[in-house]
């Protein structure tokens, strides 16, 4: 029996009057890649930022291995859960290494009196922890950049040092938002073998995504999330061959007169147009 | 880095598409360089004027004086420049990049510090026929490197106005300088601290129309040696050598008074030094965590204060309670790091603009506060708006630090022997922050700085590392300020404001930080003997010189929007590509149907 790692009971979020998530049970278990997949607004990253403590669940309960998660972003970091973002919120202006280091923050405790007074316990904890962040950027190719500064790294890159930056903090579930987004087929392709790098790792995955062949490739199960609800959970195949999900995405399946498709297509090509232009 | 075809060379390398602005051939414009340099160094040695009226000297044959020393220095060093395009022997490093902008600025240098002082000596004796042939020779001399300078062939340009930008340009690429040996590197810096500790001097004293001519002579100076990659190559060096250089820097600034022989000289020096320490505090707060502190002066009057009240002056409340300068020191940056905390607890949580105003208030709190508790609207402690006067001088074993010492020949006055204390100070400052922003908190200090969500989201815990940095920033500033309570012999509220005519005040500590740059330690105590010597020295711009102070800001930040010392991670940008967010492949993936649908 597999045991999980994150159990989210009961979520729902509100803001005001408006209900992002609504009663939502999830759960990860230790060495799976779990999708959480979605039409835009369905609250993925609202879901998301409940399970990382940015948002506090109105209702419900997250627990991680057992224990229900403080309310606090750097809590539920050191607890065991690290990272991406949707856009790219790296350190623009610090170095690559300097980035890994940073995510090592929970692991290590040198405060400021061993930083003044550089003991030969920090330089060792220094030393250890540049190591292990050049072990991470080995795994993602990237120690041979170690000193350029995040912002110069093209955008592939600044993806897989994210990625590289939530490991260090040595998480037992990494949560991706997107981590496709902008990339074209082969640094997908790359990324899912990262990703399945990663699982081998022993850290169990949570991905949000819309390229939905990565998805299916990936993923040992897929939720999906439809206006806050959670609609099917279950292996690729069920999740495709779901009436309800394609539904969702591609509307309801009805004999209208042409009159009333027509302006219903343009509003949607509108509003996808608008999406891609952000 | 888009102009990477444009590469300004001079000497017989110059392709043919290149001219000059000045029509003139390469030959023509390089001897009027050498000439024009040695011409005016040698136009110092005549007589300028007829009187002596004129502050300096300018009256003697056979030797320079006052501004036509600077005319002198200046034409020297366009000389050099100028014989270096000539590929003479040991020269070759001045122009490591080979191109024009070092050649053009000492040029104008020359030319600038020439002719101001040829109109002042019009302007102020009452026109030209205050003018000897000395005066014409000069003038005319120092015009033609400029001419030459001009005439120096580069690509060709569209426009007048882009042909005068390529002529002061940096060079694109300053080629790696050659292995030298490492006592070679060391000498280079031990000439460079000597150098600096000299032009620091000898602005310190110069005065009104030599001090203008000072600020020409080294602005544009600076300017060609950092077009010519010199202060690049020299960062460089520095980094190799850091302890050495770090050394070298410490010997030099304790060198300071015994170059000088007047003490207010030295009174300068130790202002300067104060308000220089307080500036790196505050680039902690600023420059590493990113936290706009508008108040910041508060904690050096909390500092000034304490010390004055455990002093032992007949004026503090506690006048029987004299503490030895150690424990005052200690107390005072105590004291500031208790109200540091006290301050910092409630307004960290803003971020951004609000917090900048709030920090505003509290700083502004902390001297109406000052001035009311003088018994009448408030507890007697501070003695309102009189302030605490008469502190006594600080002793260390006997060593008085009110009395005149000689030490090795040179008299070393009271300002002096307090400067040599904030040495110390500085140093541990100096210390105290390297050791600190080189360190996991100062990575998270930076982190947070960068994006606040995305460092929370790394296990970092927002609020208390910014606490830290706003605590550790009050302490030492409360260390500056006992120093300063007892160099100036009295602390009143009234210096310890938001924006003034005269530093230290906040918005001038800030100024400080921001002019000399943003996270480096040189900065601040560049940017605050800036910001102390120029309101001293120009009393002429007493009244304007927040104007001027105003206008020097935003023409700074427009040009040089990251300070005059970048710190590194500016110069690590020389890799820029250009893109942040954006992807730099298209994003055409198998399915967009399917992946952009629903939206």
């Amino acid at each position: 029996m597999t045991t999980p790692v994150l159990e989210a009971r009961d979520v729902t979020m509100r803001f005001g009057g408006l209900t992002a998530v609504r009663s939502v049970d999830f759960t990860v278990n230790a060495g799976e890649i779990v999708g959480l997949i979605g039409p835009n607004g369905a609250g993925k990253t609202t879901f998301f930022n409940c399970l990382t403590g940015l948002y506090v669940p109105t209702e419900g309960t997250v627990s991680y291995q057992g224990t229900v998660l403080p309310p606090k972003p750097h809590l539920v970091t050191k607890a065991g859960i690290a990272r991406t973002f949707q856009n790219i919120r790296l350190f623009a202006n610090m170095t690559v290494l300097e980035n890994v280091l940073v995510g090592r923050h929970t692991r290590t405790k040198e405060g400021l009196w061993s930083a003044l007074l550089r003991g030969p316990g920090f330089k060792r904890a220094e030393k250890a922890s540049e190591e292990r962040a050049m072990e991470l950027l080995e795994f993602i190719g990237l120690a041979h950049k170690r000193d350029h500064l995040a912002r110069n790294l093209p955008y592939g890159e600044q993806r897989k040092l994210e990625i590289a930056r939530a490991l260090a903090s040595e998480p037992g579930l990494l949560l991706l938002d997107e981590p496709t987004a902008g990339m074209n087929p082969q640094e997908t392709r790359a990324t899912e073998e990262l990703v399945f790098a990663i699982r081998d790792k022993g850290i169990a995955v949570l991905v949000i995504e819309h390229d939905m062949r990565f998805i299916f490739n990936l993923c040992d199960r897929v939720a999906v999330l439809v206006q806050g609800e959670k609609l099917v959970e279950g292996t690729s195949d069920v999740v495709q061959a779901d009436e309800r999900v394609v539904a969702a995405y591609l509307g309801e399946p009805f004999e209208p007169t042409p009159e009333d498709t027509q302006p219903a297509a343009e509003a949607e090509s509108t509003t996808s147009t608008k999406g891609e232009a952000q | 880095m888009t102009e990477t075809t444009e590469n300004p060379q001079t000497a017989a390398t110059a392709p043919a598409a290149q001219r000059g602005l000045i029509p003139l051939p390469l030959a023509t414009a390089r001897a009027l360089l050498l000439a024009g340099g040695i011409l005016t160094t040698a136009s110092t040695f005549l007589r300028w004027t007829w009187t002596s009226d004129f502050p300096g000297d300018l009256t003697v044959n056979g030797y320079p004086g006052g501004l036509q020393v600077l005319t002198l220095i200046a034409g020297i060093i366009t000389a050099l420049f100028a014989l270096s395009t000539y590929g003479v022997r040991g020269l070759g490093w001045l122009l490591p990049a080979r191109n024009n902008a070092p050649l053009v600025l000492t040029a104008l240098s020359g030319f600038a510090v020439t002719w101001y002082t040829v109109i002042s000596i019009a302007a102020e004796l009452g026109g030209i026929v205050n003018w000897e042939p000395g005066t014409y020779i000069a003038a005319v001399a120092s015009l033609l490197p400029v001419i030459g300078a001009l005439a120096l062939p580069q690509d060709a340009t569209d426009s007048t106005k882009e042909a005068l930008k390529a002529y002061i340009a940096k060079a694109d690429h300053v080629p790696a300088p050659q292995a030298t040996a490492p006592w070679i590197q060391r000498l280079a810096i031990t000439i460079v601290a000597a150098l600096g500790l000299t032009v620091f001097a000898y602005g310190i004293d110069a005065e009104d129309e030599l001090f203008i001519g000072f600020l020409i002579v080294v602005v544009f100076t600076a300017w060609a040696l950092q077009t010519a990659g010199l202060f690049d190559r020299f960062s460089r060096l520095t980094a190799d050598n850091r302890s050495f250089a770090l050394a070298m820097g410490f010997v030099a600034a304790i060198g300071f008074p015994f170059t000088q022989t007047n003490d207010h000289y030295a009174n300068l020096g130790v202002n300067i030094l104060i308000f220089g320490t307080v500036a790196l505090g505050l680039n902690i707060v600023v420059g590493l965590a990113g936290l706009l502190d508008l108040g910041y002066v508060a904690f050096l009057g909390v500092g000034a204060y304490t010390a004055a009240l455990v002093s032992g002056s007949e004026f503090s409340k506690f006048s029987g309670v004299q503490f030895p300068f150690w424990a005052a020191a200690l107390t005072g940056a105590a004291a500031s790091l208790v109200f540091g905390v006290l301050i910092g607890a409630p307004t960290l949580r803003l971020r951004g603009d609000y917090l900048a105003i709030v920090t505003l208030g509290f700083g502004e709190i902390f001297r109406i506060a000052v001035n009311n508790m003088d018994g009448v609207s408030g507890p007697d402690i501070t003695n309102g708006p009189n302030g605490i006067p008469s502190i006594p001088d600080l002793s260390f074993f006997g060593f008085d630090f009110g009395q005149n010492h000689d030490i090795a020949g040179f008299t070393i006055g009271r300002f002096a022997n307090y400067y040599l204390l904030m040495v110390l100070i500085s140093a541990l400052v100096v210390t105290i922050y390297r050791r600190a922003s080189d360190s996991r908190i100062g990575r998270s200090w930076i982190a947070i700085r960068e994006d606040e969500t995305a460092a929370t989201a790394m296990g970092i815990n927002g609020f208390r590392v910014k606490l830290i940095a706003f605590a550790l920033g009050a302490t030492l500033a409360g260390l500056a300020g006992t120093v300063s309570a007892h160099v100036t012999y009295s602390v009143v509220p009234n210096p310890y404001q938001f924006a003034g005519a005269a530093p230290p005040n906040s918005a001038f500590l800030l100024a400080a930080v921001v002019l000399g740059g943003m996270g480096t330690v040189s900065g601040p105590f560049l940017g605050a003997a800036l910001l102390y010597l120029l309101p001293e020295k120009l009393v002429a711009l007493q009244d304007k010189s927040l104007l001027a102070f105003g206008i020097a800001l935003i023409l700074l930040m427009r040009f040089r929007p990251e300070g005059i010392i970048p710190n590194r991670r500016r110069q690590l940008e020389f890799h820029e590509t250009g893109q942040l967010d954006v992807p730099d492949t298209t994003t055409l993936t198998d399915e967009p149907a399917i992946t952009k649908a629903g939206a």
